[in-house]
């Protein structure tokens, strides 16, 4: 039986600190995200033979990886010092592993929007033409491979911190984020192509958002009452119950009313509005998880209490007397 | 597999593992809370000594004498004030007792459960009697100069992107002020909440970049003290080799045990602890998050290979999901 603990603080002050991010982060992650999803759909489309949705997504993959960098590089201490990134590659740090997954996605992203562009500037028989002829199946593979750890690192990424509720959430929040990615991508697609070709992302609507979901509610009561507490509170708890309105409404609008343009349009942005409500809610609620110190004392107290009651005293920091 | 075992989590030689083929002797602190006086000499020398800008606004924090709050970009140490009452003095008291019943290993093996020592008879003996008799005091004010930990495993080190953070001869973690590009994972990383990324205009030396103690790289390469132990007036703050700060630390709780202080405990150093070790070991008299100190870290890289492991499943899924969208079913 573990004794209830009891909470201290040292004048209730914030024992880990939070990390020094602004909203240029789940603004990056929700981009990264959009960006591996429509990488995924353009290489599909490929596959299928959509023109448009492959050119859309394309264009859509360069377009939010390339301001999904730039926001990275605007919430550095020293942005100049950005290039510092790809100093190193370092596999305990996941951000110098993304900042090499995002480089990939990015140049095989750019890759594909410069063979799709080159479509209409260059004869295909030219030199320039077959070159094109190469490069485009290679771009189509690099940003099918490169896209599903692109939006799924960026969970590690929080996760890997001492911040309470990102740590705790390790399990199930790369599920959240790559369901979300889909969602996202799909919503983008179902806005900027017509119904004829929004066939498969419309399925992946569904798909992601039901992953999305079922994971999101996976996390939330595995976690923990008290480290789970600031997904339900304030402005975070807000967010993430207007995701989950959003992204079902979204794909539920994708599914029964995708045919119709409009109204694909409209689904479309909500499963966009639900997938940003989610990064930012995951974001937030982690922010507020390390200033609050009962949100890292507490479990830890009980942990530690939980092993001493089983007669494990060896591990820990606080030692007594020889 | 071991190394890499040992790369993240457990006991290990982190100045070694660092590659270091000529390593010196792991440095560390060993902080006595029990004879601070509270004079903050180390929190001056620590800024003169490293030329660290002013911290904040000049405010009364309403926290006893501490008007710095915590540790951060341009703090390296913060002495904390406590105010208790006999009660409390009472709850810490048994708190300590209890570690001793506990079996709580001092550093170093396990011992086995026992609680029948003696000294520990003994030391009960004469607390309770001070209980009784009256002569427990009706308040005490805790002092205790903060510092980073310098872990075994660091995660701000682990999880730094450029390499600006690295491991030194001395087994310490230092930052380069001139490769850290501000990202503040490491800032979010750290279980102590010790390293911060510095703010301020254009004018503020290392703005933008992450900044904590580096245990005085610039003096220990050289023979000197780090400058707040070299500042302390009383000896609560003492630097040497991690082993001989351990051992004081050690025999300092035994002593003060001997006189019924059963309050004592050593925070730190441990090096089966979630942190494999830290080079920062403390004596305090009370619970560590009284001081503000987490009570269990666990380094988050502990975990990292199952994170990893969970995020590739996850992108996977993702392929997968994007593969059944666009398998089968009309166009």
């Amino acid at each position: 039986m573990v004794p209830d603990v009891k909470f201290d603080s040292y004048y209730g002050r914030q024992v880990v600190k939070p990390a020094p991010w602004e909203a240029d982060i789940p603004a990056y992650i929700f981009l990264g995200g959009l960006a591996a999803g429509s990488g995924l759909l353009g290489a599909g489309a490929v596959a299928r033979d959509l023109p448009t949705l492959r050119r859309n997504s394309r264009y859509a993959a360069i377009a939010a990886v390339a301001a999904g960098g730039l926001a990275l590089v605007r919430d550095l201490g020293k942005p100049r010092r950005a290039l510092n990134m790809m100093r190193t590659v370092k596999l305990t740090s996941p951000m110098s592993v993304g900042s090499w997954i995002l480089s990939a996605f990015g140049a095989f992203a750019g890759l594909a929007v410069a063979t799709e562009a080159g479509r209409h500037l260059v004869d295909d028989d030219s030199t320039l033409g077959r070159a094109r002829r190469v490069a485009d199946p290679v771009a189509t593979v690099g940003s099918a491979l490169f896209a599903p750890p692109l939006a799924a690192y960026t969970a590690v990424l929080l996760a890997d911190t001492a911040t309470p509720t990102w740590h705790e959430s390790y399990r199930e929040l790369p599920f959240v984020f790559v369901g979300s990615a889909n969602a996202a991508a799909a919503g983008l697609a179902l806005l900027t192509t017509p119904s004829s070709q929004t066939g498969p992302a419309r399925k992946l609507a569904v798909i992601g958002a039901a992953v999305e979901m079922a994971a999101l509610e996976r996390m939330e009561r595995a976690m923990g009452d008290v480290v789970a507490e600031p997904l339900h509170q304030g402005r975070p708890g807000s967010l993430l119950r207007a995701s989950k309105i959003l992204t079902l409404g979204g794909a539920l609008g994708a599914a029964a009313l995708g045919g119709n343009r409009s109204a694909a349009a409209v689904s479309g942005l909500a499963l966009m509005a639900g997938s940003v409500c989610t990064r930012f809610g995951v974001f937030e609620a982690g922010i507020h998880s390390a200033k609050d110190p009962r949100y890292t004392v507490t479990p830890q107290r009980e942990r530690l209490e939980r092993r001493r009651s089983e007669g494990v005293t060896h591990d820990s920091i606080t030692t007594g007397r020889q | 597999m071991g190394f890499w075992h040992n790369q993240l989590t457990g006991p290990t030689d982190p100045a070694r593992d660092a590659g270091w083929e000529d390593e010196q002797p792991r440095k560390g602190f060993f902080t006595d809370t029990s004879i601070c006086i509270g004079c903050k000499a180390c929190e001056v020398a620590c800024k003169e000594w490293n030329a660290l800008p002013q911290d904040g606004d000049l405010d009364l924090l309403g926290s006893s004498y501490d008007n710095t709050g915590s540790l951060g970009a341009s703090t390296w140490r913060h002495v904390a004030f406590i105010e208790q009452s006999g009660d409390r003095i009472e709850e810490a008291r048994e708190s300590g007792r209890k570690l001793v019943d506990l079996g709580m290993p001092a550093i170093g093996a396990p011992v086995t459960p026992s609680g029948n020592g003696t000294d520990t008879a003994f030391a009960t003996a004469q607390a309770t009697a001070a209980r009784e008799l009256g002569t427990l005091p009706d308040f005490r004010w805790l002092m205790s100069s903060d510092v980073c930990k310098h872990c075994t495993h660091a995660a701000c080190l682990d999880v730094c992107p450029t390499g600006a953070l690295f491991r030194t001869e001395f087994g310490t973690v230092v930052v380069q002020d001139d490769v850290c590009n501000g990202c503040g994972y490491c800032v979010a990383a750290c279980p102590f909440g010790v390293i911060e990324r510095r703010d301020g205009d254009d004018t503020v030396k290392n703005v933008g970049v992450a900044q904590k103690c580096t245990l005085c790289y610039d003096r220990i390469g050289h023979d000197q003290t780090p400058a707040c132990a070299q500042a302390c007036p009383t000896t609560s703050i003492k630097f040497g080799d991690l082993d001989e700060m351990q051992a004081q630390a050690q025999e300092r709780v035994a002593a003060l045990h001997d006189n019924g202080f059963t309050e004592a405990r050593v925070y730190g150093g441990n090096e089966h602890d979630g942190v494999g070790g830290t080079g920062s070991v403390f004596l305090l008299l009370d619970e560590p998050e009284v001081y503000g100190l987490p009570p269990d870290p666990v380094v988050t890289t502990a975990d990292l290979p199952d994170m990893y492991r969970k995020a590739g499943m996850a992108a996977v899924a993702m392929l997968v999901m994007a593969a059944g969208a666009f398998v089968g079913g009309r166009k």
